[in-house]
């Protein structure tokens, strides 16, 4: 019998790959989907990961790899197809040879994500095949199909997840792997490179097979059992219910309506199959389009003149459960225990020993600076007591918007300085650009690059500068002093210190502070979640004591619990530290006027 | 209106409390039971030091993988506060397994509010609530950070008390698997105490 094991959406994500023969993939960490690609590194004696420096070179990596006759992926968070959007577009023009799947794991509610965006709508736009799983049994299958699809079709595959299909463990039954033969690469000019000539033809080509790929979501998949009909089991006298649905909000609307109604579950959403849709639909009596985020089914299901109930009901927005979809259905809700007593909000925070906290210590006593922020741990420097952050709006995007707010100060004659903070691997993303444009077109930004040596958000991946590839093999490190000096930063114009050090932190931001001129403040320390690796250890030295709280001393000022170190408790009378949390990094020992903390080995 | 056949358990905590890994388990020995089970985990932002849960359910078909307001059969709370925070996730009539645990927030660490006072009272008064004092019972093993795997033990006899087939889990065998080898005795000695507890 074959195995039955417990998996989670992403690892059903890998293992489908796997087993479909995958021999390439590439990704940049992305909270849902990182655990894609730390999952297909367990399989690296049959194929090849890697982290990219960002989801567009991961994107056209996975690109590269099909034309060259293999079976590739790329698995991105929703932001990340953003990043990727440019490969892909013309991507669906010249297809694949290998085939391709293209990971889009979505956050609706956004648990872990700047935004809350539907990426169904890349499929539209993008003009190309969409399969959306419900569970982890269906990642496996769909992963499997996709790139079957993506051969046959001749056009990249997307493959929609959301953050509940991601890290929700269901059981999967697992296969065993069928290498895909692989295809050899001939030069083919009129296929794979995109000048206006040939994108004529391909653009035509692509009406053609969109048609084609239509009628196999009509017809093909139905057999198949991807788009099915679920008639009702229990459907009663009255009314017939029908429900179309796809993804996480089909298990939420089974939940809802249960047997008696009859259901269009959809695993193919794009290109749409309409006039499948339009046989159910004529079957029942009333039809319920249950879908998480936009109106985009029911948007073309009104469109076909298919008369139906959707987003009137079902909030446009959030994530979706069955409590909500069952109140916005049928008005009921379930019977709750409640308590006048509250719990008090418990946001995340900076951990104890983060060394991002000397930074943001240094940064919350400056008037008139402009923190322009950027995605990463760091971004939690905006949250209390700390508070030091102006803005945050996408990766890499720190630098850019921070240039041009300076350049605004200056114009509009306003007394104020503008910093930016960016993590070591967020500056390789795409923000080593934006310190390109500051450079070339002279602005006066401060740019902090919060090296810690990992990408540290998403649970510790490797990157272009902490030495190590995906699947733990020594790599060259990016240098990051240098590879400013190159952008055009004047070398006495970059500083490295140890962000623990606050006099260190002071001391860089007043010179910076001080200079009309773009410069950069490397803050190097490893993230205090890391596992060490030799070098680190050689370089930062192993973790030191806790630090303790002389009672005698301490006047209760709490200055300490402005910190926000969550290892510091100044609610009641007295201030302690709690010693299972604290590292000793010091930062309240030097930030105490009196003397009252110090560091026990 | 919603059929009967699926248990719901959700496991609240703070980020860095192991309710992941206790979840895991759990699930494994459902899945070893022949049930149909559904977790649901958030990993991400909420991990550093926020407000966490894991969502379990089982039956013999199981739809949704995340637990409603009302639905859950039985509520781990690995802190004292995080239980109060999902009491109105507990069905009426259900169980609460809490923890005696403080870890106070940031708002209280900063002295802006105040950790609550008699939640343990207050749970008791709405609902069948047995409290455990993990932290100490993990200490008296000698390693404090088996305070999750006592609180598995503690919810594993939660569950093997729900039907026959769950009455004959081997745990020590799923345990075995997710443990490395140096910590499995006590992580072994950890679950008995929370199972017997």
């Amino acid at each position: 019998m074959s195995e039955r094991r417990l998996m989670t959406g992403n690892e059903a994500a890998a293992r489908g790959a796997w087993e479909a023969g995958l021999a390439f993939a590439s990704a940049y960490p992305g909270t849902p989907s990182t655990e894609i690609l730390e999952n297909l590194a367990e399989y690296k004696s049959d194929l090849y990961a890697e982290w990219a420096p960002n989801e567009k070179t991961a994107m056209e990596a996975a690109i590269g790899a099909s034309m060259a006759g293999v079976r590739s992926l790329a698995a991105l968070k929703h932001g990340g197809v953003n990043v990727a959007a440019d490969p892909l577009f013309t991507f669906a023009y010249t297809g694949v040879n290998g085939g391709m799947v293209l990971v889009s794991a979505d956050d609706p509610g956004l648990h872990s994500s700047q935004n809350e965006q539907d990426n169904r709508h890349y499929a539209e736009a993008a003009k190309v095949l969409m399969l959306e799983p419900s569970d982890s049994a269906e990642t496996l299958e769909y992963m499997k199909l996709g790139f079957e699809l993506s051969e046959r079709f001749d056009t990249p595959v997307m493959l929609r997840m959301t953050t509940r299909i991601c890290h929700s463990k269901s059981i999967v039954t697992l296969g065993e792997r069928t290498p895909a033969p692989h295809k050899i690469y001939e030069r083919n000019i009129r296929k794979f490179v995109a000048t206006p000539a040939n994108a004529r033809a391909m653009r035509a080509k692509l009406t053609e097979r969109l048609e084609q790929e239509l009628s196999y979501a009509n017809a093909e998949a139905v057999r198949v059992g991807v788009n099915r009909i679920e008639r009702a089991s229990e459907p009663g006298e009255g009314e017939r219910i029908g429900v179309v649905s796809a993804g996480a909000a089909y298990q939420y609307a089974r939940d809802v309506f249960g047997g008696r109604a009859s259901y269009l579950k959809l695993g193919l959403t794009w290109p749409m199959p309409i006039d499948l849709i339009r046989e159910f639909a004529e079957e029942v009596d009333k039809l319920y389009i249950v879908e998480e985020l936009d109106a985009f089914m029911e948007t073309r299901i009104k469109a076909a003149g298919i008369d139906c109930v959707g987003k009137e009901r079902i909030p446009v927005w959030d994530e979706l459960n069955t409590d909500i979809v069952r109140f916005a259905v049928f008005g009921e809700r379930a019977e709750t225990l409640n308590s006048d007593m509250k719990a008090v909000p418990r946001p995340p925070t900076l951990c104890a020993g983060c060394p991002h906290r000397g930074l943001f210590w240094g940064l919350s006593k400056r008037k008139n600076v402009l923190v322009s922020g950027d995605i990463g741990c760091y971004t939690l420097g905006s949250a209390p007591p700390l508070s030091s952050m102006d803005s945050c709006f996408c990766m890499g995007g720190s630098i850019g918007a921070g240039h041009g707010a300076a350049k605004a100060f200056k114009e509009s004659g306003q007394d104020a300085r503008v910093a930016a903070v960016i993590g070591d691997s967020t500056f390789f993303h795409s923000g080593v650009t934006g310190l390109m444009n500051a450079v070339f077109n002279g602005s006066n930004i401060v740019t902090v690059i919060l090296d810690n040596r990992i990408t540290a958000m998403t649970g510790q991946q490797q990157n272009p500068g902490s030495g190590f590839t995906l699947t733990g093999e020594a790599a060259p490190e990016v240098d990051i002093p240098e590879l400013c000096k190159a952008v055009g930063i004047r070398e006495d114009r970059i500083r490295v210190i140890d962000p623990l050090d606050l006099n260190a932190v002071n001391k860089a931001l007043d010179e910076a502070l001080a200079d009309d001129a773009a410069s950069v403040i490397v803050t190097r320390r490893p993230c205090v979640l890391k596992r060490f690796s030799e070098r680190d250890l050689l370089e930062f030295g192993e973790p030191r004591g806790v630090c303790v709280v002389d009672e005698e001393k301490c006047t209760r000022c709490k200055l300490c619990v402005k910190t926000g170190c969550p290892a510091i408790y100044g609610g009641g009378d007295t201030v302690f530290i709690n010693e299972n949390m604290c590292t000793g990094c010091g930062v309240c020992e030097q930030v105490c006027p009196f003397d009252a903390i110090s560091l026990k080995e | 209106m919603k059929k009967d056949s699926v248990t719901a358990i959700l496991l609240v905590g703070v980020g860095g409390q192991g309710t992941i890994l206790a979840s895991k388990i759990l699930s494994e020995g459902l899945v070893s039971a022949g049930f149909d089970v559904k977790m649901s985990e958030i990993h991400g932002m909420s991990q550093r030091g926020g407000s966490v849960s894991t969502q379990i359910r089982y039956g013999s078909k199981v739809n949704a993988p995340i637990v409603g307001r009302g639905e859950a059969d039985i509520i781990i709370a690995f802190e004292k506060m995080e239980a109060l925070r999902w009491l109105e996730y507990l069905k009426p009539g259900g169980k609460m397994i809490v923890n005696d645990f403080e870890i106070p927030s940031a708002p209280i660490l900063t002295g802006e509010a105040i950790y609550p006072e008699g939640i343990l009272e207050e749970l008791s008064a709405k609902a069948d609530v047995t409290v455990l004092r993990a932290a100490e019972i993990a200490e008296g093993l000698g390693n404090a950070r088996t305070m999750n795997i006592v609180l598995l033990g503690a919810a594993a006899k939660a569950v093997s008390s729900a039907s026959v087939a769950l009455g004959n889990v081997e745990w020590d065998a799923i345990l075995r698997k997710n443990m490395k080898p140096a910590f499995l005795d006590v992580n072994r000695k950890a679950f008995a105490a929370g199972f017997g507890a």
